[in-house]
């Protein structure tokens, strides 16, 4: 194994402190040290957020921001008075209007509810009930839609207390049994409101127990509706929710094969020896994690699987008759004797997501070690070696926190599938165009359409690598460019013989009198090199002629993961304005351009 | 008095994020840079844990300093 250095292992040792499971004793201890380290590092993205709370925030504001840093994003905060969450929204005196908010959290808890009296008649019930509904989708309606940011709503906890005893939680005017319909309230008003995302503390004051997340001195003494202890794990979850929006949650999970998805190892214990099914304690225990895997790859999450076995050895594992996962379920597999870090490397290679898309799971701690060490993009939970706790501490990081489950997610391990096939074709081709024939494209061209704004903007936020300029646009700023006249949108989606690629392009260009900037262009890198990016073109142009317009500017702004578009502007046939190292700028001359996609054909029927 | 003031030291240093940081038992918010009441918060959770007691409410207010703090811990490490 390479050599650690000190200063990188403190630096692992310190981020381990904002894993699950949280030593909360230390992380009191180190917090700021460990902020003073987190801020060193490089961030990807600047965040605004509006802390808006009915109880006190420091606590909340600090360990939020060492949970973004950790995951690049530099937030810049504001916090509304104490209490003070729903006057600093619907007063309106410029001062929140004036931050900008991107995201707004409304860190409200049960204390902030305005509960039925008890005893009081259902009637009077059902009334305060729609009431509290009607103020908060107040509060969410100025925020969605006059202030164009992204709500993270908490639902409710429930007190400790109960004054009622059991019937709190089942007569009508009880408040545990209030809080528990006001949650079904939230969760139903997200469904409505794409913006609105319910942070759901019920959950999480759950796992963290109720008699350690309310701390009756602290709400006394500071105003503290969750205790310090609960606040860690609160902001851990908004942490996850807000990369969710900036398109940074995990897309795959690298999966190690003897004693991590079966028991016992498959060389030596052959198929009939292995550890799943009901027959065992041990054997349940396995069966479970399948389980787990199988519901995230149906929900959109990739997996892959990286073990030290022969590879025809280690397939043979999932024909145990007791597998829940089969061989179709990985989108990527790696069996071989080679190191773990090269492989996951290849996997990330294959399925072209970066490194910091991966998490890998293994009861190696050897491997866990040598993966963390040699690739720290990687997510490595400690999941430890009692395999009744692999799902617990994988789930409780949040790696794969969705914003919502897409049409899209439900159909991605079989786009990753397709992609197999139509490599295996392409090696029979000798010439490249001939391939891309044989693939018969059909390629959707339009400007942004309000049935794929939820694509278009997590597409947005989430490509790295074919990404000229990687700006970040939360949905709300999307949709003003749509319904904009000062801007021309496209979107691209592309489909072959072999199965829908879905939507995997956007453009986005300012118009300014006769001259168009591209502020935006991005693709997915499912359809890299099938030459849809000039199709783009060719319609971008088409559109910009229509308007008159007689110049289209590009610039590349260069990232650590965006040199694959470096020569993108080169090759379209742009020419070159200026270069150094902040980027370069390129300039295409409208009404000399001529057509140039030959492979793609357009579904034109509007 | 010493043991545990020598114990609270590393404490105040890692918390206060301050290095350099020496507390006396005349120590108090008024005189260290830092000691907001987020450090507050922060110092108290961690000498709980530590110390295996709790603060009861309005116990920590009556304090001028880490000396009072001191003379309250015993009392409350000795039960």
């Amino acid at each position: 194994m390479q050599n650690i250095n000190a200063s990188s292992s403190k630096i692992a040792s310190m981020n381990k402190l904002l894993e699950y499971p949280f030593d909360i004793g230390t992380l009191m201890r180190k917090r700021r040290a460990l902020r003073t380290e987190l801020s060193g590092r490089p961030t990807a993205i600047d965040v605004r957020i509006a802390l808006l709370g009915g109880s006190t925030t420091n606590e909340l504001k600090d360990f939020l921001e060492l949970f973004l840093l950790d995951n690049g994003i530099r937030p810049v905060f504001y916090e509304s008075q104490y209490n003070k969450y729903e006057e600093d929204v619907l007063v309106d005196d410029g001062l929140l209007r004036s931050f900008a908010p991107q995201i707004a959290v409304v860190h409200t808890t049960w204390v902030n509810a305005r509960l039925p009296d008890p005893l009081a008649p259902e009637v009077e019930v059902d009334a305060r009930l729609s009431a509290e509904l009607a103020r908060f989708e107040a509060i969410w309606t100025k925020l969605i839609d006059d202030l164009g940011c992204t709500v993270i709503q908490n639902n409710f906890d429930i007190p400790l207390e109960r004054s009622m005893g059991g019937l709190d939680a089942s007569r009508r005017d009880g408040r545990a049994s209030f809080l528990c319909h006001l949650n079904l309230e939230f969760a139903r008003a997200s469904q409505r409101l794409p913006r609105l995302i319910i942070n759901d503390i019920a959950h999480q004051s759950a796992v963290v127990g109720l008699d350690r997340w309310h701390e009756k001195r602290h709400w006394f003494s500071y105003k503290l509706a969750v205790s310090p202890t609960g606040t860690v794990t609160l902001a851990h979850s908004i942490a996850a929710i807000v990369r969710a929006v900036y398109g940074k949650t995990r897309k795959c999970l690298v999966l190690d094969l003897d004693n991590t998805l079966w028991g016992g190892v498959i060389g030596d214990d052959g198929v009939n020896g292995l550890r799943l099914g009901n027959e065992t304690p041990e054997a349940e225990a396995f069966t479970a994690i399948q389980l787990y895997c199988l519901e995230l790859k149906r929900r959109g999450v990739l997996l892959a699987v990286c073990s030290k076995n022969d590879p025809k050895i280690a397939q043979e594992g999932f024909s145990h008759p007791d597998s829940i996962l089969s061989l179709e379920d990985f989108s990527a597999f790696k069996a071989g004797w080679g190191q773990k870090d090269e492989a996951i490397i290849e996997i990330s290679h294959e399925l072209n997501i970066g490194l910091d898309s991966l998490v890998f799971l293994d009861d190696n701690p050897a491997e866990r070690e040598l993966v963390a060490t040699r690739l720290p993009m990687v997510a490595v939970p400690n999941i430890g070696s009692d395999p009744s706790n692999f799902v617990e501490i994988l789930d409780r990081q949040l790696y794969f926190e969705p914003l919502d489950i897409s049409a899209e997610d439900l159909k991605r391990a079989s786009y990753y599938a397709s992609n197999t096939q139509r490599n295996l074709v392409q090696a029979s081709y000798g010439n490249y165009g001939e391939f891309l024939d044989s693939l018969e494209m059909k390629a959707e061209i339009r400007p942004f359409a309000p049935v794929y704004m939820d694509r278009i903007a997590q597409l947005t936020n989430k490509t790295n690598q074919f990404n000229l300029t990687t700006r970040r646009y939360t949905l709300g700023e999307l949709e003003a460019m749509r319904c904009d006249p000062r801007y021309l949108t496209l979107y691209g989606r592309l489909a072959d013989k072999f199965g829908d690629n879905g939507l995997v392009s956007v453009v986005v260009g300012r118009i300014e009198p006769d001259e168009l900037h591209i502020d935006l262009w991005l693709m997915s890198c499912r359809v890299l090199k099938r030459e849809l990016e000039i199709a783009m073109l060719d319609k971008l142009v088409k559109q910009a002629r229509e308007r008159g317009i007689k110049w289209i500017q590009g610039a590349y702004l260069p990232t650590p993961k965006n040199g694959l578009v470096a020569d993108h502007y080169e090759k379209l046939g742009f020419e070159l304005l200026n270069s150094n190292e902040q980027g370069s700028e390129w300039k295409l001359d409208v009404l000399a351009y001529t057509p140039k996609n030959t492979h793609i054909s357009e579904d034109n029927n509007e | 008095m010493n043991e545990i003031l020598d114990r609270l030291q590393p404490i105040f240093r890692e918390v206060l994020e301050n290095d350099d940081l020496v507390i006396t038992e005349m120590s108090s918010a008024k005189n260290i840079e830092n000691w907001d009441s987020l450090a507050h918060i922060n110092l108290v959770s961690v000498i709980e844990q530590e110390f295996k007691i709790r603060f009861a409410l309005g116990e920590l207010e009556t304090l001028n300093n880490v000396g009072d703090m001191i003379e309250l811990m015993k009392k409350k490490m000795k039960r």
